[in-house]
């Protein structure tokens, strides 16, 4: 899957789980930029992420994860 | 919603939660609104939004309050004031084996451990008790699930050391006071985790990432178990199964195949399925649910395969056995009006996917379960919990027989040419008095049931009910009726508080359950509380109508009582006044009443 394909299932997760249609990710994305994203919606965010993309963050990742970009970065990592 | 039904996708849920509240709120249900305050051990934000999802969809409406984070001991013991502001209705307390706070150990004398079981047990009970003294609401307490990890490994389930005998032995002690106390449930959070998986549902990850003591993904399945007590407890639980029969409760169709051709006994491994399938039906007879046939059928096939020799299931378990070719949605219709239900009382079982649509589209309100493969039928339609039990009354265990004894009724009713006459055949008893000690149970659940014959649908818990009945400014009145069929036990209730500056009372709660209706049992009622009226010098009797989208029969009840209506609100509410006269005669001439 091209770094593409994966923000394009990003933003229709994030839109999903903000219930916005507005919304755009991008590499520099971060829980600044979307009202809703605050620490408890985080988590409910990172379990949509893992399952469009059939795959689980370990805590490492949770933690150390700043922007959209790294999160993208992970899933291309899982995905080989 | 399709969605939000068992068996549902939790995944999605979770991710669409937005959208399915906002469609929910958005469809025009009229919802039952209710005050709930989740005390958390641990994190408990996401299992407040699911719960309100499911709970929306039981046509509840729910406000919470959320504790902060683990503070439900301290926010009850030390009266935090938003939570005693907040007045709840109900209180869930979402504990794990997390918030135990000292465990025993390899080597742990056993007089240790018994001091270490009290102290932990009396740290929830003097919580418990505080709750029953200052809030007098329901509460629901989740049990304890199973530690993750085993030190001793399976001694730990042995030896008073282990933290496995630990724990069942503290549940033990939950259930005890769950089984001494009213309105007190027990969220069984055990049994939801060992089917889950408890490796999943305890997964480490969520407890250290973010504080929860159950995974994400599970969240869902302990929302929807708890709605279900929820619902319960408001009232809102279905009363009857209506079941298909070819391929439902037998393998093979019996027009078709021969009585002697179904798969149902101990012989195939099918006939196994659908004799455990129909052992399972049987047995929710024991709770009260009443069972009705709607078959696409010749009558006499439907009940010649129901007296299988290796069937558990007989013609004389169902209340209503519709064996017809009309569409099932008309018999679904007949059944209810027969049973004297409203239609989203009741459940439908069929195997044929068609046929739950078709249903699903004519009958909205009817639950229709997707209940898949016959090895599945039974997991489906237990996990779905249509028919939790909360307060098992000795009315839920005769129901069946009582609806049995109605239809008699009936028939008779047919071969009178009077109806009053026929009244008179039936030599109904009558028990009228004011609220007592072993029907505070009952009452509170007549007033959260009855939706038709209900002046005011106000909705009372068994603690409101108690404080009525100690309450001299109220007067209060249960019915009770039998007959020469059998016993109705308590079908009605009224509630009047009394002004003694206007020498008045005002009916602030007046209730018949629709089994008894043209019984005249509401004329024996009025009867007794004119009487109470005159013995302390009440002239004046008010009664209120409050408008719902089901009590539609009653909107004249106080005029055909002798009622003149002095008041009519835009909402279609309207109030009536009576005066009593000095020679008022008793209405009830049919019902020997004893006080």
């Amino acid at each position: 899957m091209s770094r593409e394909e994966v923000f394009v299932k990003l933003n229709e997760v994030f839109r999903d789980v903000f219930d916005d249609e507005s919304i755009t990710v991008t590499d520099a994305t971060t829980a600044d930029d979307i009202e809703d994203w605050d620490s408890l919606e985080h988590i409910n965010l990172l379990a949509a992420v893992e399952q469009e993309f059939g795959m689980k963050f370990n805590m490492g990742q949770v933690v150390s994860m700043k922007n959209v970009g790294e999160m993208a970065d992970i899933i291309i990592g899982c995905l080989g | 919603m399709k969605e939000l039904e068992y068996p549902f996708d939790s995944e999605y849920i979770l991710k669409r939660s937005k959208q399915i509240k906002r469609r929910l709120l958005e469809n025009g249900t009229e919802f039952l609104h209710k005050k709930i305050a989740v005390l958390g051990g641990s994190t408990t934000h996401d299992i407040v939004r699911v719960l309100e999802l499911f709970l929306l969809n039981q046509g509840i409406q729910p406000e919470f309050y959320e504790s902060e984070y683990a503070q439900y001991w301290q926010d009850v013991m030390f009266d935090n004031p938003l939570l005693s502001r907040f007045q709840p209705d109900l209180i869930y307390i979402h504990t794990s084996n997390r918030n135990i706070a000292e465990y025993p150990a390899p080597g742990m004398d056993e007089e240790r451990i018994e001091a270490m079981l009290a102290e932990q047990y009396e740290h929830f009970a003097v919580m418990w008790d505080k709750i029953a003294d200052k809030y007098r609401c329901p509460v629901i307490q989740n049990n304890f699930e199973y530690p993750f990890y085993r030190i001793m490994g399976n001694r730990e389930a042995v030896l008073p050391q282990g933290r496995i005998s630990f724990l069942n032995r503290l549940n033990e002690k939950f259930y005890r006071y769950a089984r001494e106390h009213d309105d007190f449930y027990i969220n069984d959070i055990h049994y939801m985790s060992a089917a889950y998986g408890l490796d999943k549902w305890a997964d480490p990850f969520y407890w250290h990432m973010y504080k929860y003591a159950v995974c994400m993904q599970a969240i869902p399945d302990l929302a929807y178990n708890l709605s279900n007590i929820m619902k319960a407890i408001f009232g809102k639980n279905k009363k009857a199964l209506v079941l298909d029969l070819d391929n439902t409760l037998w393998g093979g169709i019996v027009g078709d195949d021969g009585v002697e051709n179904l798969e149902i006994g101990q012989e195939t491994s099918m006939g196994q399925v659908y004799a455990e399938f129909q052992s399972y039906i049987k047995a929710q007879k024991d709770i009260g649910v009443m069972l009705n046939i709607n078959s696409k059928n010749e009558y006499d096939n439907a009940v010649a395969g129901l007296n299988h020799p290796d069937g558990i299931l007989r013609p004389e378990d169902f209340i209503l056995i519709k064996a017809n070719w009309e569409p099932k949605s008309r018999n679904i219709a007949a059944i209810a009006e027969e049973l004297n239900i409203l239609p989203e009382s009741l459940v439908f079982v069929d195997d044929n996917p068609a046929e739950q649509d078709i249903v699903g589209v004519q009958m909205p309100g009817v639950a229709v379960p997707r209940i898949g493969t016959p090895e599945q039928y039974i997991r489906v339609l237990d996990h779905a919990g249509f028919f939790e039990v909360t307060n098992l009354s000795e009315d839920d265990r005769k129901r069946s027989e009582m609806y049995k004894a109605n239809m008699e009724r009936q028939r008779q009713q047919r071969s009178f040419g009077d109806y009053r006459e026929y009244l008179r055949s039936l030599e109904m008893r009558g028990t009228i008095r004011p609220f007592e000690p072993i029907y505070m149970a009952r009452i509170a659940q007549l007033t959260n049931k009855s939706n038709q014959f209900n002046l005011t649908t106000k909705r009372y818990t068994q603690s409101d009910i108690e404080a009525f009945a100690a309450n001299e400014a109220y007067i209060t009145r249960y019915g009770k009726l039998e007959d020469k069929f059998g016993d109705n036990g308590v079908v009605s209730v009224v509630i009047g508080r009394k002004d003694d500056a206007e020498k008045a009372l005002h009916l602030e709660l007046w209730l018949m359950s629709c089994r008894v209706l043209k019984r005249d049992m509401e004329y024996a009622m009025m009867d007794s509380v004119v009487a109470a009226c005159r013995g302390c010098g009440i002239g004046t009797i008010f009664g209120y109508y409050y408008p719902t989208a089901k009590n539609a029969m009653v909107k004249d009840f106080y005029g055909t009582m002798g009622f003149a209506k002095i008041k009519q609100a835009e909402d279609g509410g309207t109030l009536w006044r009576f005066d009593i006269p000095d020679d008022y005669e008793n209405k009830n001439t049919v019902i020997a009443v004893h006080a």
